[in-house]
């Protein structure tokens, strides 16, 4: 197990230099520089001393190298856009922001979708099933990018009762994670419903009733365990979308997270700040599927040994 | 396992057991399921006739500017105008029409990828099957979202200015869509290419393909005559759910303004357009719910189209396509 461990963290090591290749070798590519005339018109001589400061004339594999010694001890190199910054300033404020959204959105997804997928699967088949399937036709067909303006205006312009944009107090961060985890809330919902139907059906839940356990009891004791298992393999992904979602609704909102600071850092061209934060976004989706491939493993014996 | 399916109701233990949808609707008969995608179908033909003929009907032109600005909606302008006293409704059409354009040659060119990656791994097999699916596995971890705004901030600049100097200002235009189309679908093919690669390993174990082989066929040939041809449905199914997810990976991108540029609408800029006006003095309520409104019908019959497809041509996908969610 602790070697199964060790061999996928050595693994991880040989894709994250390849992303980073691939991440600064396609920002290379791209036309201009820095510190080009009709960028930062300087002297000649001046632009001479910065690109020679910057390393701009060495070789790709010379810069690459340089770049990459950087990353080992936290220096990802400055912001072209917000010139007194690095990109690891910028990323570290931005990081609290998203991971406090992302955190809350979970949380959401997970209280509302797990409730409303075992009431669905448990509940009557008739409003049961009519509830999972408006949700998860919500979840399907609304985008985070209609639901949310909707929602600013109705609750935030109309009624008043929330504010509308920006980061401050929890009030703030109400229709922020109404807007992102309504859609997971769904997923969710569907996953356990699923899970639920499924294990209902087998033979232990059968014994256990048989055997007398009341049907509290059998639902989530006997039951739920079992039917979580899909869940946990989404939760993975579920994160992911929740990074990527946050695009939209921090862009919507005006949070100052990594989200609006990838949007951002696209429209302005700034270079640096892009590959950072694909380094990130990729080092952070890796760690997360294997701490995922862990958990699972340790519920399931069967994935275990395979 | 439908003889099974239509006991099970009778039969299960307690009230509180509920059987999947599926299982219901296939002990239901056929011809519903039949009915579903046919429906789903002609209420796409009749979205896209809209989307086609409405503003030639209504006389209306999506770039033609007036001083009529934030209309509200009338006779004249259903859905009023926008901040440049534009009809909505024309630019929603053309918006839409955008939008379903690039989902479909988008999910073009993820079908030629996933088809060719899935069908070459899946006959090769051994270990060049086992390294292009691990391929697979890795981009299935990224955020494939990420890729394209790297693509587009890295790569626009030089292909625009390649374009424009083959084709000069239509060139330029037509550069974001392209962007959209070959990023997007350059990023969805992974589960074309999963569910290609398994049927393709199934079939090559087959005796007509050692039959085939025995009468000299080459690899090229067996491929692209023999085992492709019966993924075909399998391969038609997943050609129309990547549709909505293309679709929505447009919006997602045009919203934030890295997608269609002005002058040209899609539904995702459109959005955005509508989101940009919200303020306490006059909000425009059909900026949002035209072009919301849009989207969501279009991604929802779309949805239907494919999932009525999948229980219709792919019923082994039925029971294990939602387990792997």
């Amino acid at each position: 197990m602790i070697r199964h461990c060790i061999l996928r963290m050595m693994a991880m090591i040989p894709l994250l230099g390849l992303i980073s290749l691939l991440a600064f070798g396609l920002v290379r590519m791209a036309p201009g520089g820095p510190f080009d005339q009709n960028r930062a018109p300087v002297s000649p001589e001046i632009e001479r001393a910065l690109r020679d400061r910057y390393h701009l004339d060495d070789s790709f594999a010379a810069q690459y190298l340089r770049f990459l010694k950087g990353c080992l001890v936290g220096d990802l190199g400055p912001s072209l856009k917000y010139r007194n910054h690095t990109v690891v300033e910028i990323l570290a404020a931005g990081i609290p922001v998203s991971a406090v959204l992302g955190g809350l959105s979970f949380v959401f997804a997970l209280g509302v979708g797990i409730p409303l997928g075992f009431l669905a699967a448990v509940g009557r088949r008739a409003w049961g099933d009519w509830l999972a399937g408006t949700l998860s036709l919500l979840a399907v067909c609304v985008p985070s990018f209609v639901a949310g303006p909707l929602l600013v205006l109705v609750f935030g312009v109309r009624l008043g009762w929330f504010p509308v944009a920006l980061w401050g107090g929890v009030d703030h961060l109400v229709l922020p994670v109404i807007t992102l985890g309504t859609y997971f809330a769904g997923r969710v919902a569907r996953l356990v419903r699923e899970g639920m139907t499924e294990t209902l059906r087998q033979e232990f839940v059968r014994t256990a009733r048989a055997k007398g356990v009341g049907e509290m009891s059998v639902l989530l004791r006997h039951a739920f365990p079992l039917a979580s298992i899909p869940l946990l393999t989404y939760a993975g992904p579920l994160l992911a979308d929740l990074l990527t979602g946050s695009f939209v609704v921090e862009n919507l909102f005006q949070l100052p997270g990594i989200g609006t600071m990838t949007v951002n850092g696209a429209l302005n061209r700034d270079y640096p700040l892009i590959v950072g934060l694909v380094l990130l976004y990729a080092t952070l989706l890796l760690v997360l599927n294997f701490l995922v491939d862990l958990v699972h493993a340790w519920l399931d014996p069967r994935v275990r040994h395979a | 396992m439908r003889d099974e399916a239509r006991k099970d109701p009778g039969q299960g233990p307690a009230p509180a057991i509920d059987l999947p949808e599926r299982r219901r609707r296939a002990a239901g008969g056929m011809g519903w399921i039949h009915r579903r995608w046919v429906r789903a179908g002609l209420v796409l033909m009749g979205l896209i006739a809209a989307i086609l003929l409405l503003p030639a009907l209504l006389r209306v032109q999506p770039d033609q500017l007036s001083d009529n600005q934030w209309a509200s909606p009338s006779w004249d302008h259903w859905l009023g105008t926008d901040a440049n006293g534009r009809d909505l409704l024309a630019r929603v059409c053309d918006g839409a029409r955008v939008s379903l354009v690039v989902g479909l040659a988008g999910s073009l060119v993820s079908l030629v990828i996933g088809v060719s990656w899935g069908a070459v791994a899946g006959y090769v097999g051994g270990r060049w099957d086992g390294v292009m699916m691990r391929v697979v596995d890795v981009l299935y971890s990224m955020p494939s979202i990420l890729f394209i705004i790297v693509l587009v901030t890295a790569v626009q600049g030089p292909v625009v200015g390649f374009l424009e100097s083959v084709a000069g200002r239509r060139g330029a235009e037509a550069a974001p869509v392209l962007f959209l189309v070959v990023g997007l679908g350059g990023v969805s093919w992974l589960t074309m290419a999963r569910i290609v690669r398994g049927q393709v390993l199934s079939l090559r174990q087959r005796p007509f393909m050692e039959a085939t082989r025995a009468l000299g066929a080459g690899h090229a040939r067996l491929i692209l005559r023999h085992l492709l041809p019966n993924t075909m449905g399998v391969i038609l199914v997943y050609l129309t759910l990547t549709i909505p997810a293309i679709v929505l990976g447009e919006s997602f991108l045009s919203f934030l303004g890295l997608g269609v540029q002005p002058p040209q609408a899609s539904l995702g800029s459109l959005l955005a357009d509508g989101a940009s006006q919200i303020n306490p003095v006059r909000t425009s309520w059909t900026a949002l719910a035209g072009p919301g409104g849009a989207l969501v019908t279009l991604l929802m019959v779309l949805g239907f189209l494919g999932d009525g497809l999948r229980d219709a041509l792919d019923p082994r996908q039925r029971k294990s396509g939602h387990s792997e969610g």
